[in-house]
């Protein structure tokens, strides 16, 4: 399968979008705020119609779209409003205008399910250079600001005692989480951002490894089961978000299955 | 108590005319007081008498009405001054975690990298999980751990990166009575060994007996500080409290009451 162009760039997409989906997804997971891809993710999707209405490219407008509304979400204070109340308004506010974009834009069908769903397969090489620039971005910010990031998470008192502004830590965190959701889309689409964003970690971080083996362990894993996919549709025909979504719920299942079997251990 | 401008000792912290404001309420009301380094402060007051407050403030964190907060001299920034800090316990997060890898974190947490944690850094939190006797709950996930062992490993998380200060907000919440004077003995001896002063906030003095060196009392933002016999006296906290206060001594103990209540505020073991 790797004698076509259009595998090898999909092999080659889905390890990068997976090195960086595995770190972020690890934090927000951690941090509990897995939702936030969900609603960043529908954002990007009004950002991207809006975008092909005025015929601009998806991408860029999904990018403008999520990375914005990162930087709005993190600037609000999450102290007045729960977050799941913000990102649920934000959320369906989002998908409504992203709905009116598509019903003025009646001719590009394709252009919207590819949105919706993902084309890992219809990856060219201006996308993965994309691809390769935001990854590398995401990984050095994320590597700059790991470390007061854990510990704000963890105990959020203390990293403010230690010099750590909470709101600019959490806004830098949620563009990186936007970054992340914009290439994790161009494999999975917007329904499926979950799953590479946060069934990875959710599986990993069950095992309760320290921080980086942990970060380390959902990039494997989230490479292998966006490979995985790729390798199932080859040979089924299926499509590929089918299979990552369900090599997903198998790891965590996995992974649920381990920890049960270790308490039963002792 | 208060140092004399001529003495020689640098007060580690001077607070000078504090009032701090939420909304319209004075949360703390002119205070002002300094305390030398290597003291033994227990911080007293009710619910909402503004502990937790002044500990934040001491750090930098909140920003005031008025006056001035100084730690070795230096007007205070978040970060920027030696200081350990224990919050007041809530649930912690990820408890899957182990309690090693929680404390770890707040190894040079603020400062910019990956969370690694080299040689140094192991010795220093093997050693801190030492000083509060909880090296054998560190391997379990924080999930597993009661309440008080949670707290023994924040505690353990406070005396990270060598502070000059420690600031403890409630550490002896809820620990089992026998465990609190083993707590305020492990705090004593390894504040001592490395020179740490310690303000120290509690309901109960009984396991602080024979520990401090000051009392700052705090009622409704106003404060109080002084030796414990200067401080534990029907005269001071009636003028503290801006109501008549007894002080009464039963059992080897003193308690604070307050006339119009008749509650026990506080208890305070004390040698006469
Ligand atoms: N975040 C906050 N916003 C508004 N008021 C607060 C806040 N935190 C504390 N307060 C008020 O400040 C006062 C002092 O609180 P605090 O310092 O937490 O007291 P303590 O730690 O002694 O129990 C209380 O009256 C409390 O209601
Ligand atoms: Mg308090």
């Amino acid at each position: 399968m790797l004698h076509y162009a259009f595998m090898r760039a999909a092999f080659m997409a889905a390890l990068l979008i997976s090195i960086v989906c595995g770190p972020v997804g690890w934090f927000l997971v951690l941090r509990r705020q897995s939702f936030a891809s969900h609603a960043l993710a529908h954002v990007g999707f009004a950002g991207a119609t809006a975008a092909l209405v005025v015929d601009q490219p998806a991408l860029l407008g999904f990018g403008v779209g999520s990375v914005l509304s990162g930087v709005a979400m993190g600037a609000i204070s999450y102290r007045v409003i729960g977050h799941d109340v913000i990102i649920g308004l934000v959320l369906s506010l989002a998908m409504g205008i992203g709905v009116l974009c598509l019903h003025f834009l009646t001719r590009s069908a394709h252009a919207a399910m590819s949105l919706l769903f993902g084309n890992i397969l219809g990856v060219d090489t201006n996308t993965l250079w994309a691809l390769f620039f935001l990854s590398a971005g995401c990984l050095v910010v994320l590597a700059c600001i790991a470390r007061p990031l854990l510990l704000a998470t963890l105990q959020p008192e203390v990293a403010e005692a230690k010099g750590v502004s909470l709101r600019l830590i959490n806004c830098i965190f949620l563009v990186l989480v936007a970054v992340a959701t914009v290439e994790c889309t161009q494999a999975t689409g917007i329904l499926l951002v979950f799953t590479l964003m946060v069934a990875p970690a959710a599986a990993i971080i069950r095992q309760g490894f320290s921080p980086i083996v942990g970060m380390v362990a959902t990039t494997a894993l989230a490479v292998g089961e966006s490979w995985g996919g790729l390798v199932l549709s080859w040979y089924t025909s299926w499509p590929v978000v089918f299979w990552i979504a369900a090599l997903g719920a198998v790891g965590f299942g996995i992974s649920h299955g381990i920890v049960l079997l270790s308490l039963k251990r002792k | 108590m208060s140092s004399t401008p001529h003495s020689v000792a640098v007060p580690i912290l001077e607070v000078q005319d504090l009032t701090l404001l939420r909304g319209k309420q004075k949360v703390l009301d002119s205070v002002s007081f300094s305390i030398q380094a290597g003291s033994f402060v227990a911080v007293l007051g009710g619910n909402g008498a503004g502990k937790t407050s002044l500990f934040r403030v001491i750090l930098g964190l909140e920003s005031l009405k008025t006056g001035q907060v100084r730690v070795l001299g230096q007007e205070v920034k978040p970060g920027k001054a030696s200081i350990g800090y224990m919050p007041q316990m809530r649930e912690l997060v990820a408890g899957q975690f182990k309690g090693w890898n929680m404390v770890a974190a707040a190894f040079r947490g603020g400062v910019c990298g990956l969370p690694w944690y080299n040689q140094m850094c192991c010795a220093q939190v093997n050693a801190a999980l030492a000083a509060v006797d909880a090296l054998d709950l560190a391997h379990r996930p924080i999930a597993t751990l009661s309440g008080g062992q949670q707290q023994r490993l924040m505690l353990a998380q406070a005396f990270l990166d060598d502070p000059r200060l420690l600031l403890l907000d409630e550490p002896l919440a809820s620990l089992d009575h026998a465990r609190r004077r083993d707590t305020v003995q492990r705090i004593y001896t390894y504040a001592r060994t490395k020179e740490m002063t310690v303000l120290l906030s509690t309901h109960d003095m009984i396991p602080l007996q024979g520990f401090i060196d000051y009392i700052l009392y705090l009622v409704d933002g106003r404060a109080l500080l002084g030796r414990v016999e200067e401080v534990m006296t029907a005269q001071a906290l009636t003028a503290l409290y801006g109501t008549p206060v007894e002080v009464v001594q039963a059992g080897g103990h003193l308690f604070v009451v307050t006339k119009e209540g008749g509650d026990t505020l506080h208890s305070c073991a004390c040698e006469g």
